[in-house]
């Protein structure tokens, strides 16, 4: 069977897995939808925090990026671990304790403020949206590569399955479907990894087989590999593997970034709502973690085997380039998407990988984790698996997202603030449009990107560090904090790097390098700095505008143990 | 109130607060440390094939993280339960 069989085979029959669990446990009332009332396990719930958060950023994005950026690659797999040390510690067991449904729910019930929680929606909107723009592109990939069809092509029946598949159920569907789709995609991870690992260095683990000898025959055998790596990239004009080329600050900045915007992202908050007890919000955050790091500990090592393996590949044993003509198949299935291109600039029929002017190929970093189990020769129930677990990881954030953004449209600003008489069924039906519209929105910059899947996905993160880390974390450990210092502090937190964002990548792109930049932290760093204005804009004006209430300073002081935690209510 | 007395609500916020912040530092030392200030330096040290600053920022920092939201896990529920402020 050739590989596109294949491929429709598993990803349909893992497709079928998915919906059959969202009609069993089909969403009935609208408590149902939003939080799957309270009673998941914390094993189950940290299984599918991990799916949820692991997006096609993740699964498709990361490895390929860092098999390109080498050791600045770190700040993904540092900055998207370290912020569920930051949840589990700060965050999650708070707001367990404090018991509502949503982020805005939380700013606008500790900041007694109706206009604090509409600013909250608004930036939770934001937020979703920018992420789930950039899951568009990674369903696009995957679908363009395996329909054999043009990038926009993909990105658009993508879209249309993400939003069937989203309106379906709601959160409690969403819960055991990412269950599933966690292991599937996990296990789509690692089969590739370990294979590719026993190649080429016979270690078992990819964790430590990238930093083992190369195997026999293979080239470069009896070298370390990442050795031969370093010294690959070198004789072809790149930067050595394991060091890099980012400034200091900017690597500091962007995990930062990422690990704050972590602790604040709405769609995984929300996450620590949906178990039963206050320490059941701990376990969930450190098994979330546990299944996270499954992926992420195996993301370097597919990174690096696949830069080898591609140099190998395309500019032969030798490093002379290896003839056209006989270019493996992964190359010319990929041209078809237009993710990988080869011009041959000094007509000698041969294809030649390199950072400087020697090179021919222009390679898309989305596909690296895609094209890799190609690349090495895998079978091609490998290949297929590997397109599925793509697909289940971009679903499973996208479904999450969405499902944030029609809360918020519909919840926290129709229901709570401009029409509080909307029934049920209408709050239900506005979910269903706002998820429709923020699809459509999306897909547009999945055809369009700004930015590589997991850049894109940095921004979001970065506008979350700015907004509502700092409001949750006062809110929480400095009772005296004010409604206005908070509002004051998101306000200006996110209009920075939103301008900055916005500035760098669409207004004035040809400026984007590090002599630009403010202290030289990059736009996907940048929220690190919106952060610490927001964090002194909020204590600033809290010192001239007084405390905050002697009742929500005793509010404060209840959600600080966990005795007495009821279920997560709406009002 | 949960707690008997203000005093020992007092007492439960600075311990919590007290083993937060060793976890923290920790989890700051682990990766913007070892990760990335002082990479440089550590890469002058080699084990198994990986520089060890290297090693900190794509392996050894997450391998840390899960360690520590576990410590903190069963270090809670003991804090809890010595407070007598845990979940029936």
């Amino acid at each position: 069977m050739d590989i596109q069989t294949l491929t429709f085979i598993i990803v349909g029959l893992t497709f079928a897995l998915y919906i059959a669990i969202a009609i069993w446990s089909r969403a009935g009332s609208t408590n149902d939808f939003y939080v799957a009332s309270g009673g998941v396990h914390p094993v189950m719930n940290g299984m599918a925090t991990a799916a949820d958060w692991m997006s096609a950023a993740s699964f498709i994005s990361m490895a390929g990026i860092i098999a390109f950026a080498g050791y600045d690659g770190s700040v993904y797999l540092m900055g998207w671990t370290g912020g569920y040390v930051l949840l589990a510690l700060c965050l999650a067991p708070y707001l367990r304790k404090f018991g509502k449904f949503t982020v805005p729910d939380f700013i606008g019930d500790r900041y007694y403020s109706q206009t604090a929680r509409t600013i909250a929606v608004i930036c939770a909107i934001l937020i979703s949206f920018t992420y789930i723009a950039g899951q568009m592109r990674g369903v696009g990939v995957v679908f363009s590569r395996f329909l054999e069809v043009e990038i926009a092509t993909g990105v658009f029946i993508g879209a249309v399955i993400v939003f069937f598949y989203t309106v379906l159920g709601g959160m409690k569907g969403i819960t055991y479907t990412q269950v599933a789709q966690y292991c599937v995609l996990a296990f789509a991870y690692l089969v590739p990894a370990i294979f590719i690992s026993i190649y080429m260095t016979g270690h078992v683990l990819p964790q430590t087989g990238f930093g083992a000898t190369i195997a026999e025959g293979v080239a470069g055998e009896g070298k370390y590999l990442l050795e031969r790596l370093d010294g690959l990239s070198q004789e072809l004009g790149l930067a050595a593997y394991t060091s890099g080329v980012k400034s200091k600050i900017d690597v500091f900045a962007i995990t930062a970034a990422l690990m704050v915007g972590t602790a604040g992202l709405p769609h995984v908050i929300v996450r620590f709502f949906t178990v039963p007890k206050v320490r059941d919000a701990r376990r969930s955050a450190g098994w979330a973690l546990v299944f996270i790091s499954v992926v992420y500990l195996t993301a370097p090592s597919i990174a690096a085997f696949s830069k080898v393996n591609l140099i190998n590949t395309v500019n032969g044993p030798d490093l002379t380039g290896v003839e056209y003509e006989q270019a493996p198949s992964w190359i010319k299935n990929w041209e078809q998407t237009g993710l990988i291109s080869w011009e041959d600039k000094n007509d000698d029929g041969k294809m030649f990988y390199s950072g400087d002017e020697r090179n021919e190929m222009t390679v898309d970093r989305d596909i690296m984790v895609l094209a890799n189990p190609e690349i090495a020769d895998l079978p091609a129930w490998v290949v297929a698996l590997v397109a599925a677990g793509g697909v289940a990881a971009a679903l499973s954030t996208s479904a999450g997202l969405l499902l944030v953004i029609s809360t918020s449209v519909s919840h926290d600003l129709l229901k709570r603030t401009l029409a509080p008489n909307i029934t049920d069924r209408q709050e239900l039906m506005w979910a269903r449009i706002a998820a429709a519209l923020a699809i459509a929105l999306s897909t547009w910059f999945g055809i369009n990107p700004p930015g590589f899947v997991a850049q894109v996905v940095a921004f979001a993160f970065g506008l979350a560090a700015a907004s509502f880390f700092p409001a949750i974390i006062l809110g929480i450990f400095y009772k005296r904090m004010n409604s206005t210092g908070a509002i004051a502090g998101m306000v200006v937190g996110v209009l920075f790097t939103l301008a900055y964002i916005i500035y760098f990548k669409f207004v004035n792109p040809a400026a984007n390098n590090a002599d630009n930049w403010l202290f030289g932290i990059s736009p996907e760093g940048i929220g690190t700095l919106g952060m610490l204005i927001n964090f002194v804009v909020s204590y600033v004006v809290h010192k001239f505008t007084g405390d905050a209430p002697q009742a929500t300073q005793d509010l404060v002081e209840s959600i600080r143990y966990p005795k007495g935690a009821g279920h997560a209510t709406s009002h | 109130m949960a707690f008997k007395s203000e005093e020992l609500a007092k007492a439960y916020w600075r311990e919590n607060i007290g083993l937060v912040l060793k976890l923290l530092a920790v989890w700051f030392i682990v990766s913007f440390g070892f990760g990335i200030i002082l990479v440089d330096w550590l890469n002058q040290i080699t084990f198994f094939g990986f520089k060890l600053g290297f090693w900190f920022a794509q392996q050894g920092s997450i391998i840390t993280f899960v360690i520590l939201i576990f410590i903190y896990i069963k270090r809670m529920a003991a804090l809890d339960n010595k407070y007598e402020v845990h979940e029936d």
